[in-house]
């Protein structure tokens, strides 16, 4: 689709592109973390790419690999309407290192997108204006998209009220048990392994 | 209004207490003039709406003025999924209502969390408010709603205290049997590919005794 735009960073940045390939139509690019604002600056500016449309900005946890998180950033051009798929690998097994530069200069909109992936899956964004959580409260802790986070973890703001002050059972009702909900990609489950 | 008499419930004998004379006419009388809050946060938002309008109308049930400040409302109606980032504005809505105040959970995911079994969902409101009348539905169907205010009103008039669940009238979980079942297709896919490639092959043999008529006009 956009084998072009790979050859331009290839033929740019060299050994910084970890590695390329197109399935399915995706041209997508594996960077160095430490050139992530200059690829993107490059993308941003070169003529022949004029990638303007910042469309998508998020973090995939794989907890088998180092580096753990790859941070995904999809980028459109609206004048040249191609597409390309930009990813980083960032963070040890304990998320230590995992930090990109920002690229809110570039694309203001990356602003709140930069912020939920930091609010979900604990990337730093260096230079970002206002890295607050965005779509937790700010009492939350831990980083909920990590596979490390325990899925039956919550962290209420009301403190629930017991059994005892409501006068009434307060497990799930029928025909909801207890357990009820998604068991797969929880640590310590089967699936979990294959990830 | 209906027959007074007929609507009072006088509980003990033909001599009664006054105070439950009391307490029974003034639960006729809350039954019928509940001021609602709603409290729409999802999906239910769109059968809550359709509960409201002409067609299924709750106010032939009296409980029709919204009131869009809590202190001006008795009933509280919880309609959608609460995140645990609500919470706390819920709890503080609640506290703001005047007694008597009645909490309906509207669908399942205000009554028990439904399937969000997650980090950022309460498990149902019951956790953090009281609650006097679930209402089961993904979203519920207004004649359910409707049977739920009903009987809320019915709890009122009594002065019940203990939650309330509106019974499906039809429950698909207590009759597996009669769902459809997910199940693989009966063929694998990949045992068709041999089956396509031979059909494929028989049309271009097909096609090479007869040639096909191609560029036609369009």
């Amino acid at each position: 689709m956009s084998q072009y735009v790979l050859d331009a960073l290839r033929s740019r940045f060299g050994t910084s592109i970890l590695e390329t390939h197109s399935d399915f139509g995706d041209d997508t690019a594996v960077v160095e973390p430490s050139q992530w604002k200059a690829i993107a600056q490059f993308l941003r500016e070169e003529p022949t790419l004029d990638f303007d449309l910042p469309v998508d900005l998020c973090g995939v946890d794989y907890p088998n690999r180092i580096p753990r998180t790859e941070v995904v950033m999809h980028l459109y051009s609206i004048s040249k309407r191609h597409r390309i798929r930009v990813k980083a690998r960032v963070g040890d097994e304990d998320m230590d290192g995992a930090e990109l530069d920002s690229v809110t200069s570039i694309w203001a909109g990356m602003n709140w997108l930069e912020r939920e992936v930091w609010d979900m899956s604990g990337v730093r964004f260096r230079g970002h204006p206002d890295l607050r959580r965005i779509l937790m409260y700010p009492e939350f802790e831990g980083h909920p998209l990590q596979k490390t986070y325990p899925a039956d973890r919550t962290q209420p703001l009301v403190a629930y009220r017991t059994e005892d002050e409501a006068g009434v059972p307060l497990n799930k009702l029928e025909p909801f048990g207890p357990d009820e909900g998604m068991p797969f990609g929880r640590a310590g489950s089967p699936r979990f392994e294959d990830i | 209004m209906g027959d007074l008499s007929r609507s009072i419930t006088v509980s003990g004998s033909e001599q009664g207490f006054a105070t439950t004379k009391v307490d029974a006419l003034l639960g006729w009388a809350r039954k019928y003039s509940l001021f609602a809050y709603p409290f729409v946060t999802a999906c239910c938002g769109m059968e809550f709406m359709a509960v409201t309008s002409p067609r299924f109308d709750l106010a032939r049930f009296g409980a029709e003025a919204p009131r869009f400040s809590p202190r001006q409302a008795d009933l509280l109606w919880v309609v959608g999924t609460i995140s645990q980032r609500q919470g706390p504005a819920l709890r503080r809505i609640y506290e703001q209502m005047m007694s008597p105040k009645y909490v309906m959970a509207f669908g399942t995911c205000a009554s028990s969390g439904g399937f969000y079994d997650n980090y950022t969902t309460v498990p149902g409101i019951d956790k953090i408010i009281p609650t006097d009348v679930y209402i089961p539905g993904c979203p519920p169907r207004p004649e359910a709603v409707l049977d739920g205010l009903m009987l809320l009103q019915d709890k009122i008039a009594r002065n019940e205290k203990r939650p309330g669940v509106v019974k499906p009238r039809f429950d698909p979980v207590r009759d597996v049997d009669d769902l459809v079942r997910l199940r693989r297709s009966a063929v694998d896919p990949r045992e068709l590919v041999p089956i396509l490639e031979a059909r494929e092959k028989a049309a271009s043999e097909a096609s090479a005794t007869v040639p096909p008529v191609r560029g036609g006009t369009r």
